[in-house]
């Protein structure tokens, strides 16, 4: 699996991400300048980073969703490209359109970082694939804009086609209040788009890939990506 | 030719940020607060003289970046 990772001004997973596909790939991942107007050839799956493109200002990730490199990753996905985007990567992806809705201010005000548990809604999609229906992982998450909100339109098309991946959950999987820690609607972590090539997620799996980092639910998705590839090849 | 926009979060959206405020209001004893909704102002200046050639400029920077209207209205106004 040939992976990009998008690199803007004020993102700082970048570097935890294309270790984490390094990891999973044993390919080297391609860093791809914001100001770039097309993808390295060959690649298989674009990946948006998560941190604080041009500081937040205006909106998270209003500014970088209208960079030069975000019209090639329109085309990779309007051709069936895999595209993940994480945390600032997510509300990225939102802004600049390939995903429905908004990354609101968490309900509590307050930027949260620190593990939270979800669930894996389905494993018949090339995000998911590396785990079962129903399983509970655990990841960190680090944002203060993470309340996913759309209109009831819209989150009643994304729950009707199955396009929630992604739940928070309390440890053993009960989705309710108290584990909806940033007030997002449905208590949505993760959605795709309505071909199902483009992920968007708040939480960090790269963040939890290796035995030193004290957890490694993450590699699933990693894991699950490079299969997708290998499956096609 | 000084033009401004003005975005709000539409109604019915929520807005954690407006609710600090208010209660930060509220605390101050900043008397007969109802409720407190925040937003954006853009001060921009035109290089354009024809008023109807500034507001299409104006409308299209916002439809296209300044505000998100998936939430967000916002208002054009060409002010000299």
């Amino acid at each position: 699996m040939k992976s990009a990772v998008l690199v803007f001004p004020g993102i700082n997973r970048e570097r935890d991400m294309a270790r984490a596909l390094k990891l999973a790939s044993g390919n080297e991942t391609a860093m791809v300048w914001h100001a770039e107007t097309a993808l390295p050839k060959g690649t298989d799956l674009v990946v948006v980073p998560g941190g604080f493109s041009y500081g937040d200002y205006l909106r998270c990730g209003a500014i970088a969703a209208r960079a030069p490199v975000m019209d090639a990753v329109r085309d990779f996905a309007a051709k069936g490209g895999l595209v993940l985007g994480v945390c600032n990567g997510f509300q990225i992806l939102c802004e600049s359109g390939l995903l429905p809705g908004v990354l609101m201010r968490n309900a509590g005000l307050k930027f949260v970082c620190r593990d939270v548990h979800m669930k894996v809604e389905r494993s018949d999609t090339p995000f998911t694939r590396g785990y079962n229906a129903g399983q509970v992982i655990r990841v960190p998450v680090a944002h203060g804009e993470g309340n996913y909100e759309a209109d009831d339109e819209t989150l009643k098309r994304l729950e009707g086609d199955g396009r929630v991946l992604y739940r928070y959950c309390s440890a053993d999987g009960v989705v309710d209040e108290a584990s909806n820690f940033n007030g997002a609607a449905h208590s949505i972590a993760g959605i795709v788009n309505e071909r199902g090539n483009v992920l968007g997620m708040m939480p960090h799996p790269e963040n939890h890939v290796e035995e030193i980092m004290g957890c490694t639910d993450g590699r699933g998705l990693f894991a699950g990506l490079v299969q997708q590839f290998e499956k096609a090849a | 030719m000084k033009a401004r926009v003005t975005v709000t979060l539409k109604s019915g959206i929520l807005d954690p940020q407006g609710k600090a405020i208010e209660g930060a209001l509220k605390s101050l004893g900043v008397d007969g607060v109802a409720s407190v909704r925040q937003g954006k102002v853009f001060d921009i200046e035109l290089a354009a003289t024809d008023k109807a050639k500034a507001e299409a400029a104006l409308k299209a920077a916002a439809d296209k970046l300044l505000a998100n209207t998936v939430i967000e209205n916002y208002r054009v106004e060409v002010l000299s």
